[in-house]
């Protein structure tokens, strides 16, 4: 049966954003109490992946590093119809940067043996780098789409992809092995149904530690990191006010000059 | 004692708030203004497994229990109380299906009612009323192989929506002299009467079914002759009355996320409103009545699933929750000051919404009755 390989990333609930704080020594985000969720394209890679297997039958595997604490979030995907899930979790994989992470997630595609498909979100949102799938998939030495918003299924293990790029769409024809990372426009993520979420009960969550992995710790966690973090500033929000004087008419008058100077007419 | 969910419960609660917030919201003001129910979102609310839920899994359905109906429930009322009105109702048919109903009926009609292809609805209230249960006037009598239903029913949620309807009726005299019956919309006889517009609940349909000389398979009736009683009782006190509550806790938890965010966003003598301690303590009362009511009507709920008699819990849960919702609309409404009555807002929903509760489902006077028996039984001379 085809293999696919979704990598999903727990990040802070984008709902409690206004409660993330920047930890001034460590320049980290401080998470404490502050609820995980899926990445929210990482959804969307689920849903690519579920359609597949819904079509044509499929092993889907969730793929995961992140603290043990993330296990309901591995959860919550095995609801939406994964059918197991492998957390990558070990004190020494903390600290790593985008190349250090993606040596991990690699080694953890590895040691799940065969596969054909992998996909991703297109960027997390707390990272937003975008640079985890293409640098996994130069570590295992695949093809890599990046900003696929539309995916359909072609004839065997085919796909047709659409990608987005700056002056409009590319339409490819393409198959496994492969990573797809998708944007937000890729489909639209289903909900976890009960019978779904009462069968997730009895699926696998296995937690693999660098033991199992056996990367030098040269490569992985801060230490492996080429990636330092410099300083983290906050960006400050002001308004710039613009007061205008004088009749409506002129007022009218000032404000349509402003509005062209700006170029946005 | 354990208050904690599982995670199981909190999977459900999880999946049901993402469908509630991104389906249902986008439907709302659409219900505000037909005063219908969105047929829809049958199917989807069916894939989710929300309108099987309790159906067991072997008739199409899903098979959990009724705390994972009511924060199910809850979470749907939250977003629009509406749509759990009219879900619980089927649920109810789907109960009185399915404790009362044969194998051939529970074969018949359970599944296409757990899989959201049509809905249901028990037909009790007649224009004469709903609590005095005993002083129904509609009939059934067996002509041949067949029964022949005539009256009129009225204030029926889902009465326009459904495809089958559990009806009772009298067959005899006295509380032994009501049966209940299973009639299919297209029966010859059955008609919809008029499709009433409330102020409140708008998206949830309530009308009239006609029963005019309706005739009937002769293996349409619902458990025992003169049973029909027990079928009213143990529908609407077990999944009625708890469906109601569950509704009213979702308005009530939808009272206290918009007061407390109105409260911590309106600022008034230069600092938010939430700062003012008479706002703090309209914020303390609504939280404690959420919190009130959120136990009573998980307790009830867990009640039924472990078997154990709770109609007093039911009751209490019903009563207590959908007063309580509306005491907690009013005062979110009051905190919103002239906002909270401008129809932009949601809270003036919110109160509208949690009126209908008290009267539907049992009249929240019903529920003292039931009560007030429960609390006077250890005082009773015995003999």
């Amino acid at each position: 049966m085809e293999r696919i390989i979704v990598c999903v990333k727990p990040v802070p609930d984008p709902k409690d954003w206004d409660r993330l704080r920047l930890d001034p020594v460590t320049k980290t985000l401080v998470r404490a109490g502050i609820p995980s969720v899926i990445n929210p394209l990482d959804k969307q890679a689920l849903e690519a992946a579920l359609e597949i297997k819904d079509a044509r039958g499929a092993e889907v595997v969730i793929l995961a590093m992140a603290p043990p604490a993330s296990q309901p979030v591995l959860r919550e995907a095995l609801t939406l119809g994964a059918d197991r899930a492998v957390l990558l979790s070990d004190p020494a994989f903390a600290g790593s940067d985008t190349l250090a992470t993606s040596r991990i997630l690699a080694a953890g595609i590895r040691r799940l043996g065969t596969f054909d498909l992998i996909f991703c979100g297109n960027f997390t949102l707390d990272g937003s780098t975008a640079q985890v799938p293409s640098q996994v998939a130069e570590l295992l030495g695949i093809p890599n789409i990046m900003h696929v918003s539309k995916m359909e299924l072609a004839a065997g293990k085919r796909l047709l992809v659409t990608q987005k790029i700056e002056q409009g769409y590319v339409r490819l024809e393409t198959g496994p092995p492969l990573l797809l990372s998708f944007t937000k426009e890729a489909n639209k993520p289903r909900f976890s149904n009960f019978l779904e979420i009462l069968a997730a009960e009895k699926r696998e969550i296995a937690i693999w530690t660098n033991a199992d992995l056996n990367l030098e710790e040269a490569h992985i966690g801060l230490k492996g990191s080429p990636t330092q973090m410099a300083d983290l500033l906050v960006r400050q929000r002001g308004r710039r006010g613009l007061r205008l004087e004088g009749s409506p008419e002129e007022m009218a008058q000032q404000l349509a000059e402003k509005i062209h100077q700006m170029g946005v007419i | 004692m354990d208050f904690k969910l599982s995670e199981r419960e909190e999977l459900l609660r999880k999946s049901t708030r993402e469908f509630a917030e991104s389906e249902i919201t986008p439907k709302i003001e659409a219900m505000e203004e037909t005063g219908e129910f969105p047929l829809d979102l049958l199917k989807p609310m069916a894939k989710l497994g929300i309108t099987g839920i309790i159906a067991p899994p072997e008739y199409g359905g899903v098979g959990l229990g009724y705390l994972a109906r009511t924060i199910v429930l809850e979470e749907l009322g939250r977003v629009c109380a509406a749509i759990p009105m009219s879900i619980q109702v089927h649920h109810m048919a789907i109960a009185a299906l399915n404790d009362f109903g044969t194998e051939d009926q529970k074969k018949k009609y359970l599944p296409p009612l757990a899989r959201g292809e049509t809905m249901g609805c028990v037909a009790v209230t007649e224009p004469s009323g709903g609590s005095d249960l005993l002083g129904m006037q509609a009939t059934a009598a067996l002509k041949g192989d067949k029964w022949m239903l005539n009256g009129r029913k009225c204030f029926i949620t889902n009465s326009h929506t459904s495809a089958y309807w559990v009806v009772i009726a009298r067959t005899g005299e006295g509380p032994k002299g009501l049966s209940a019956f299973i009639v299919e919309k297209d029966a010859p006889g059955a008609k919809t009467g008029r499709a009433e517009q409330k102020f409140g609940l708008r998206g949830s349909n309530t009308g009239e079914l006609v029963l005019a000389n309706c005739e009937i398979p002769k293996e349409n009736i619902l458990g025992q002759e003169g049973g029909g009683l027990s079928v009213a009782l143990k529908t609407v006190s077990e999944s009625g009355r708890t469906g109601m509550a569950a509704t009213a806790l979702g308005i009530l938890q939808a009272c206290y996320e918009e007061a407390g965010k109105f409260a911590s966003e309106r600022v008034l003598y230069g600092k938010p409103i939430a700062a003012l301690q008479a706002i703090s303590f309209y914020m303390a009362e609504i939280y404690t009545e959420l919190d009130i009511c959120r136990l009573l009507c998980y307790r009830a709920s867990w009640m039924k699933d472990q078997n154990m008699r709770f109609d007093t819990e039911s009751a209490m849960a019903k009563s207590y929750t959908c007063d309580a919702a509306a005491r907690c609309a009013k005062k979110a409404i009051e905190i919103h000051g002239a906002y909270g009555i401008m129809k932009e807002y949601k809270v003036q929903r919110l109160l509208r919404d949690a009126m209908v509760t008290i009267s539907a489902g049992g009249t929240g006077e019903i529920g003292k009755v039931v009560l007030g028996r429960a609390a006077l039984a250890p005082f009773q001379k015995k003999g």
